[in-house]
């Protein structure tokens, strides 16, 4: 039980610190900000990757796996790239000024 | 090798640590771009500790490489080349679309451990039960955050309508039936692992369907925050199956940011959640209440031309872009037209309000793509006190945002939004395609006041005309 109870606070701290981080958000960053919290949300990426490691010769455990590996690098680099591509757009105006 | 697992926790915790701030980071202006690229080192950073990791204690296979290389390759680049390739109108799908395939993978990461139990990650340390419960969790916010962004992304890109049998009260029914089967299933198989597997898959999918189909299209971006969030809790559930604690803390905390987001944008459209996630389309319920109907009968039409002239003679303009400036790409030549009004000494500002576009600060992006300096646009509380100081507003594809029914008509559907109030300037052109009605469906009682124009046609096509009328006029050619 003790994975448990200790990824139970890591649950709980986690939630907390989500919850504080965002206080105010201007209005021009909620797409941008969405967008990136959606890339990082890609972040079962390492359970994909932990299944494929330990899935052995288990052959369809191993396509299970390299298909939700697709599925959340998709959702990852499509997300990170994306959301650069917006925020790039702020900050060159900035720079210019 | 017994330096690798301290090696493997201080990645985990550099990974961390870099997500908190670039999560942070995020919520401002002037970081953004940085913390957008702490979080994707971090990302890498974690996928890099869980390779040393697994290659230092157990090892990694050739199968395994190769089964890795082959997912990585073809999920990064298809992702890379959506990410390139998607016009920033399309903005809020895209956001849709990749939210949904996190949730998958989060699922399918779930299905794998269910159906071949000795693979799980945790080495035993989860108890049998808390291991089930984790992979109910994950199948069902995946499946759900899946099929809920899919329904989002068909309705954004207008392949799917809001079906009218989604608007009657049938489909809490519905919802409700499925939510109960995917309890029943989640049940079945905490208890025994196996049972109930694809029940929770198909009633969760429906579920994520039956909710996010009646939401009407105005509504949809609070809807992809609230998966957005989803697909945390999903990442954080496959956590606690595959015992990594990294997982379970960067889920949480999108999870949790995702929820603070949400609240945040059903702020800025004066809509609680609940009434977004059960109150159906906001047209819909106006048609049943019969609030904000009517017939216009003082509409003032004018051409170009007369627009021009009326640019010509103010000192003060204000634009009001809506999500029709962005269908029709006409922010490129909107700019060209406050260049020349700007080289006439015509004070130009742009009027953002907080959903104008599909998602709140869409319209910014949309923008800034077409080099409008960033301190020309003015946030609705800062512009609105200086609308009686304006001589010209010009309303380029916004609607509802604009509708001053919303503060005078206590009976209409859209009373309590926060709105622009345009029709305090002295004169007002609306631009329009023709009379049809906003996403909210409902009438504008801005288009019958006195002081506003409507200008018909394509507002690409408007803008174009209207340059040249300002070019024949001389307007800013004065050197």
């Amino acid at each position: 039980m003790s994975f448990f109870s200790e990824a139970l606070w890591v649950l709980l701290l986690g939630s907390l610190l989500g919850l504080e981080l965002i206080g105010k958000v201007p209005p021009t960053l909620h797409t941008p900000l969405m967008s990136g919290a959606n890339a990082i949300s890609g972040i079962t990426m390492l359970a994909a990757l932990t299944l494929i490691i330990k899935s052995g010769d288990n052959l369809p455990l191993l396509i299970i796996g390299s298909i939700s590996l697709g599925f959340a690098l998709f959702n990852v680099i499509g997300g990170f790239l994306v959301t650069d591509r917006m925020l790039a757009m702020f900050s060159r105006k900035k720079t210019r000024k | 090798m017994t330096f690798i697992a301290p090696l493997k926790f201080a990645i985990d915790l550099l990974a961390v640590l870099l997500l908190a701030l670039g999560i942070k980071g995020l919520s401002k202006v002037r970081s953004a771009r940085e913390a957008n690229r702490l979080a994707a080192i971090a990302m890498i950073l974690a996928a890099f500790g869980v390779l040393l990791n697994s290659q230092g204690t157990i090892g990694i296979s050739i199968n395994s490489w190769i089964w890795i290389i082959c997912g990585t390759l073809i999920g990064g680049l298809l992702g890379a080349l959506t990410a390139k390739r998607v016009p920033m109108t399309a903005m809020p799908e895209i956001v849709a679309l990749f939210n949904g395939c996190g949730g998958m993978s989060s699922l399918l990461v779930a299905l794998g451990v269910a159906l071949f139990p000795s693979s799980d990650g945790s080495d035993g340390v989860v108890g049998e039960l808390i291991r089930n419960f984790s992979i109910v969790v994950s199948l069902f916010v995946g499946a759900i955050t899946f099929s809920g962004s899919i329904v989002a992304m068909a309705k954004l890109q207008g392949w799917l309508s809001t079906p009218s049998w989604t608007q009657s009260k049938a489909r809490h029914f519905f919802n409700i039936i499925c939510a109960v089967i995917a309890l029943i299933g989640g049940i079945y198989l905490s208890i025994d692992g196996q049972n109930g597997l694809f029940l929770i898959v198909v009633a969760s999918s429906l579920l994520g369907i039956g909710v996010t189909l009646p939401i009407g299209g105005a509504d949809m971006p609070v809807v992809i925050s609230l998966l957005n969030s989803y697909s945390g809790v999903a990442a954080a559930a496959a956590g606690f199956v595959v015992g990594s604690q990294l997982l379970i803390v960067a889920g949480a905390m999108v999870g949790a940011a995702g929820l603070i987001l949400t609240q945040v944008m059903c702020d800025g459209m004066n809509r609680s959640l609940v009434s977004v996630l059960f109150g159906g389309a906001l047209g819909a319920s106006s048609v049943a209440s019969g609030g904000g109907g009517g017939e216009y009968t003082n509409i003032t039409s004018c051409s170009p031309e007369e627009c021009a002239l009326t640019l010509e003679a103010a000192e003060r303009v204000v634009i009001v872009p809506g999500y029709g400036l962005a269908v029709a790409q006409a922010q490129h030549t909107l700019r060209e037209v406050t260049r020349v009004l700007e080289n006439a000494d015509i004070e130009v500002t742009y009027a953002i309000h907080p959903v104008a576009g599909r998602m709140p600060g869409h319209m910014n992006v949309l923008l800034a793509e077409a080099d409008v300096p960033y301190e020309q646009l003015k946030e609705m509380d800062v512009i609105n006190p200086e609308f009686p100081a304006t001589d010209v507003v010009l309303v380029l594809g916004a609607n509802d945002v604009v509708n001053p029914q919303a503060k005078n008509d206590q009976t209409s559907p859209l009373y309590g939004m926060p709105v622009l109030d345009v029709q305090e300037a002295r004169t007002v052109f609306v631009v329009k395609r023709g009379m049809s009605a906003g996403y909210s469906g409902i009438k504008n009682d801005l288009f019958d006041l006195q002081n506003t124009s409507m200008v018909f046609g394509d507002a690409k096509k408007v803008l174009g005309d209207l340059l040249l009328e300002l070019k024949e006029l001389g307007v800013g050619s004065k050197a």
